[in-house]
């Protein structure tokens, strides 16, 4: 069977447009996260980090748009349109298009929207990019909780494994908006400070904004220095509850149990953990748990949170592209906002940015519904 | 493409009733998508109240996937679900609950409901099944997309058996074709006749 890799990518963020703007920052362990003001959104305060508006208009204008496109069009545009320039791979029906969202374009529901409601169909979304780019065939999107990000992974994987294409494009996107925000905050789990991943003195989350995308080939002549081969991976339920996770930490523990066996790798073979750690008390718990269940309590181990908050159906694409550039700049980055180990089973968490031979990573995710994911990763 | 793999039983649910392998096992004359459900819970499911607790995406997943699932042995299933309106239905009544500031009651309880793979959590729930899972949007039913994913879990050996197939609730709408693929059945999992059956 002929490897997989992960190769071109982008990241569209309050960094800048592209990925070294933010593996330059989190390397120098700067936080994208600052104090918004936004009565459209919320009417208190709130600590998130957000895509400059004006500049996004810049980037997108660029690429000459014959008709406007939504705001997370636009940062989905522009993400992929700079993944693709660098691959530089003619677009053919052996090529394929996922996309990975929680809510779209939601904010369209709005009463402000200049966007009729057809918009917030995924699929409406879906064809828009499609189009512009002038993909073959039409997109597959993944709408799976804050899995959707890392699960892109696993399926473009899984899809060009059976030989439905050889090339994929994930491109991953989600707003801030009054309808996540207030949701967020109805469950009493948002931070008004920058959050603390699995610190004692953790006070919840953040929700950020980001796109990013990724090229997955199966051709090796097409990667990059940081590019990474897809080793293994799984996507077990809970079967615990709908928006707690589970306190066993099944679902991750199985996902985390069929990465590792397809990977052939032992869990000592792991350098590194790139972690979900929302910050919430019942999630980072849930990891502790399910993390020390699969042997991996002394594996160094990172939540990226800190830097952007959390980026939804983004987030497992962005905290993997992330992982793709440690690995090749042979850096462990600090898990910022973490002082004090605040869960109930021991954590080897990142403190401070620091240089190390790493050659493989394991990127995890759970969200609601159950859902978790866990994917292994190597140098190219 | 490989094909090993059948279909073991498949389930309609639309218009007021519900088939299993083309053979009606509920109906009724009931239109208000609501309505219908409860009828059909006293008719087919009966015993699991949680289930007036959930949206109605989650409320026709889990009728149709009961119907499948009831006396299934195989736990290793995975849950390979897709659909058009995502969460859309339960979106428009939150955002409705936080249009105005005066009338601003965002509830958690319909929030959690904003997306389309919590349906695949009650499923999981109720069968215990701590196995994959992945919700996929498309504008019509796919069954490339869906039989191809299949294929790779049991290839794999990551799944027995899955359960697939597409639901979807969109104002008023609704419609249910789920399916269970497995390494024994009836029919051939090919994308002709998954669309036949469909």
């Amino acid at each position: 069977m002929s490897k997989v890799y992960l190769s071109h990518n982008n990241i569209v963020s309050s960094f800048g447009f592209d990925s070294i703007s933010a593996i330059e920052s989190i390397r120098n362990q700067v936080t994208g996260l600052s104090i918004y003001e936004d009565k459209k959104i919320l009417d208190t305060p709130f600590c998130s980090s957000r895509v400059h508006q004006k500049e996004l208009q810049e980037h997108y204008k660029a690429l000459s748009p014959n008709e406007e496109h939504t705001r997370l069009e636009k940062m989905m545009l522009v993400s992929l349109s700079d993944s693709l320039k660098k691959a530089g791979i003619k677009l053919t029906k052996r090529t394929g298009l996922i996309i990975s969202t929680t809510k779209g374009n939601i904010d369209v529901l709005e009463n402000e929207s200049p966007y009729p409601e057809s918009r917030a169909y995924l699929p409406a979304l879906g064809e828009k990019i499609q189009q512009f780019f002038g993909f073959e065939n039409k997109p597959i999107i993944i709408s799976n909780a804050c899995v959707s990000g890392v699960l892109a992974i696993a399926a473009a994987k899984r899809f060009i494994k059976q030989g439905l294409y050889d090339d994929v494009f994930i491109v991953a996107g989600d707003l801030v908006t009054q309808f996540i925000l207030s949701g967020f905050n109805a469950f009493q789990a948002l931070s008004t400070d920058p959050c603390r991943p699995y610190c004692k003195t953790r006070t919840g989350i953040n929700i950020g904004e980001v796109a990013s995308s990724v090229l997955v080939t199966n051709n090796a002549s097409k990667t990059t220095d940081e590019s990474v081969i897809v080793l293994g991976e799984g996507s077990c339920n809970d079967a615990n509850h709908i928006s707690g996770p589970s306190r066993t930490g099944e679902g991750l523990l199985r996902s985390v149990e069929a990465a590792i066996q397809q990977s052939g790798l032992q869990a000592t073979d792991i350098d590194y953990v790139s972690a979900h750690g929302t910050a919430t008390m019942y999630n980072d718990e849930m990891e502790s748990i399910a993390f020390g269940r699969a042997n991996l309590s002394n594996t160094p181990l990172n939540s990226l949170k800190g830097y952007f908050g959390h980026t939804l159906g983004a987030s497992g694409l962005l905290e993997t592209i992330i992982g793709m550039h440690s690995l090749h700049q042979n850096t462990l980055f600090a898990s910022l906002g973490f002082k004090e180990l605040g869960v109930s089973q021991p954590l080897n968490i990142i403190k401070e940015t620091t240089p190390k031979n790493i050659n493989t990573f394991l990127k995890t995710a759970s969200g609601f519904g159950g859902s978790n994911t866990a994917v292994i990763f190597q140098k190219a | 493409m490989k094909n090993n793999f059948y279909i073991q039983n498949y389930c309609h649910v639309k218009d007021g009733e519900v088939s299993v392998n083309g053979k009606t096992v509920f109906k009724t004359s009931e239109t208000d998508f609501k309505l219908v459900m409860k009828a059909a819970y006293k008719k087919l499911i009966v015993d699991y109240p949680k289930f007036f607790k959930m949206d109605n995406l989650s409320k026709l997943g889990f009728l149709a996937a009961h119907v499948l699932l009831e006396n299934e042995k195989e736990k290793n299933i995975a849950l390979i679900l897709s659909n058009k309106a995502s969460s859309l239905d339960t979106d428009r009544t939150y955002q409705e609950s936080i249009k105005n500031a005066e009338q601003y009651y965002p509830s958690p309880a319909v929030f959690v409901y904003t997306l389309p793979n919590i349906c695949m959590g009650e499923i999981s729930i109720k069968h215990k099944l701590y196995s994959e899972n992945c919700f996929f949007v498309t504008d019509e039913f796919a069954p490339e997309t869906l039989s191809t994913y299949a294929n790779e879990l049991l290839d794999s050996n990551k799944a027995e058996k899955a359960l697939c197939g597409w639901v979807d609730v969109d104002n008023g709408k609704y419609n249910a074709f789920l399916y269970v693929v497995a390494k024994k059945g009836t029919f051939v999992h090919s994308e002709a006749e998954i669309n036949r059956l469909y």
